[in-house]
């Protein structure tokens, strides 16, 4: 096998670990503000429910979450969910989205409770409405107060993408593996170690600005 | 008819009774000081009239509006009623990510929309939304000016002194235009030196002809600015009157006891 070759498979195999890692943000970061919303919810039942479900997905391993996703809607209740070309990275992308809007809505959840109980009130004097509050008030103050905890998460999402393998998702680490375990080639392995060092040191550099950008003001 | 009318205002938090029956009235125009000691129920006075707190009994009476504590409001009728009141907090609380300018003009500008939407609709709303805009930009720098705050319209409130951001507040409060504006401590918050362009700022209102009820701890503000002085205790209004009446010859020894006790009362 070509250099050239390996190449070719190796970056295939990391847009697929691209493509896993953006869906993954782009559905989890406003779901979690969705679940966070429940675990504060001040209707009980809704609330005792999310809070469970938050439980179950941060306790239990992501790697058992993909199996569960992958093949409990057909075992179990005969429904084709995850068939198709795409099927089993879709059936990665919807247990790496609930994994992680889990744990995000507890960053959410945890930035939401520093911020002062003075912010709301005073919107609420000048007549606005819940709505107006969280989106014109809180929000931006919100962003500003996670973006920290956010970069720890999202640096470990990189990693964790190489765990949709267990479902046969080709992405970075399965292409590797069919190359040492056929071809005895063992030089991609460092490979795939630059291959995130590059991306999560882009990460780093893109929280960097993002917190720049947000330091105009201080809370 | 008084334009504010508070009766039998309680209010308890678990089994402290904070409030124990307040009955109180306020003219348009006129400015009242609310002074005694911590505990004595100002804050949760003011509180209740802004519905940050929910009174446990008792009525308030502004204008045409009542609220009952005994009713239950929707949220939009409470933010309706909350109208009618400003308040100006002791720490400000200012949006931080917005400029002084922001602050005033976005709250107003918010409800002025609001308004227009519940009238118009289609091109003719878009055309009101667009003049309006206009309007809350100009409003909003009028009364940045008017705390002579113009020139730092831009700046964000990290980058003011204490004093400049209670001004803002106190713009923002007074964008909305309540028929009453409250103040919690106003300059309780401020270095000393300071306090003076607060308490500058109050008394212009006075002279403009605002109605006010400060509850402060400047008792020679107190003194000279206000229409009338109430002295709280223990959950009720202890003595009230002009501030010659409560100032020079207060008739509660427990008035007499706080007083004593306030540099600059007079009766230190």
């Amino acid at each position: 096998m070509s250099f050239a070759s390996v190449n070719a498979l190796l970056l295939q195999g990391f847009g697929v670990t691209c493509l896993l890692f953006l869906l993954t943000l782009v559905f989890s970061l406003p779901l979690g503000l969705v679940v966070m919303f429940g675990s504060i919810c001040r209707f009980r039942p809704l609330r005792i429910v999310t809070r469970a479900f938050v439980w179950i997905i941060r306790g239990t391993p992501l790697m058992l979450q993909l199996f569960v996703v992958f093949y409990v809607p057909g075992m179990l209740f005969h429904v084709r969910l995850f068939g198709g070309d795409n099927g089993r990275f879709l059936a990665a992308l919807v247990a790496f989205v609930i994994n992680y809007a889990c744990y995000f809505s507890e960053i959410y959840r945890g930035g939401l409770e520093s911020i002062p109980r003075g912010q709301y009130e005073a919107a609420q004097v000048l007549g606005m409405t819940r709505r107006e509050t969280f989106f014109r008030v809180i929000l931006m103050q919100l962003v500003k107060r996670i973006l920290a905890p956010m970069s720890n998460e999202v640096i470990t999402l990189v990693k964790d993408t190489s765990l949709a393998r267990v479902i046969i998702v080709a992405e970075i680490f399965y292409v590797n593996e069919t190359f040492i375990l056929s071809k005895s080639i063992v030089w991609p392995l460092f490979y795939i170690g630059v291959f995130f060092l590059v991306f999560v040191g882009a990460l780093t550099l893109l929280f960097r600005f993002l917190e720049k950008k947000l330091s105009y003001y201080n809370i | 008819m008084s334009l504010l009318q508070v009766t039998g205002l309680a209010k308890r938090f678990g089994a402290t009774e904070v409030l124990r029956g307040i009955d109180y009235r306020q003219e348009a125009g006129e400015v009242v000081s609310v002074i005694g000691s911590s505990g004595g129920g100002k804050t949760t006075f003011l509180r209740c009239l802004n519905f940050l707190e929910k009174p446990t009994e008792g009525t308030i009476r502004i204008g045409d509006a009542l609220y009952d504590a005994g009713t239950t409001y929707s949220e939009r009728e409470i933010r309706e009623m909350r109208l009618h009141f400003g308040l100006v907090f002791q720490s400000f609380h200012l949006f931080p990510q917005y400029t002084a300018l922001e602050n005033v003009r976005m709250p107003l500008w918010l409800r002025t929309a609001e308004a227009l939407k519940r009238e118009w609709r289609g091109k003719e709303l878009r055309a009101r939304l667009a003049d309006a805009k206009t309007a809350c930009d100009t409003r909003a720098r009028e009364l940045l000016a008017e705390v002579g705050l113009a020139e730092r319209a831009a700046h964000y409130p990290c980058e003011l002194s204490g004093g400049q951001c209670q001004r803002v507040a106190i713009a923002r409060a007074l964008a909305q235009n309540p028929d009453i504006l409250c103040f919690d401590e106003p300059t309780s918050a401020l270095d000393p030196e300071l306090t003076g362009e607060v308490l500058r700022v109050i008394r212009a209102l006075k002279d403009a002809g605002r109605t006010m009820i400060v509850v402060t701890h400047e008792m020679e503000f107190a003194r000279c600015v206000s229409d009338r002085v109430v002295f709280m205790a223990n959950g009720v209004i202890e003595e009230e009157g002009t501030p010659d009446e409560v100032f020079g010859a207060p008739k509660s020894p427990l008035t007499r006891a706080f007083l004593a006790a306030s540099p600059g009362s007079g009766n230190s």
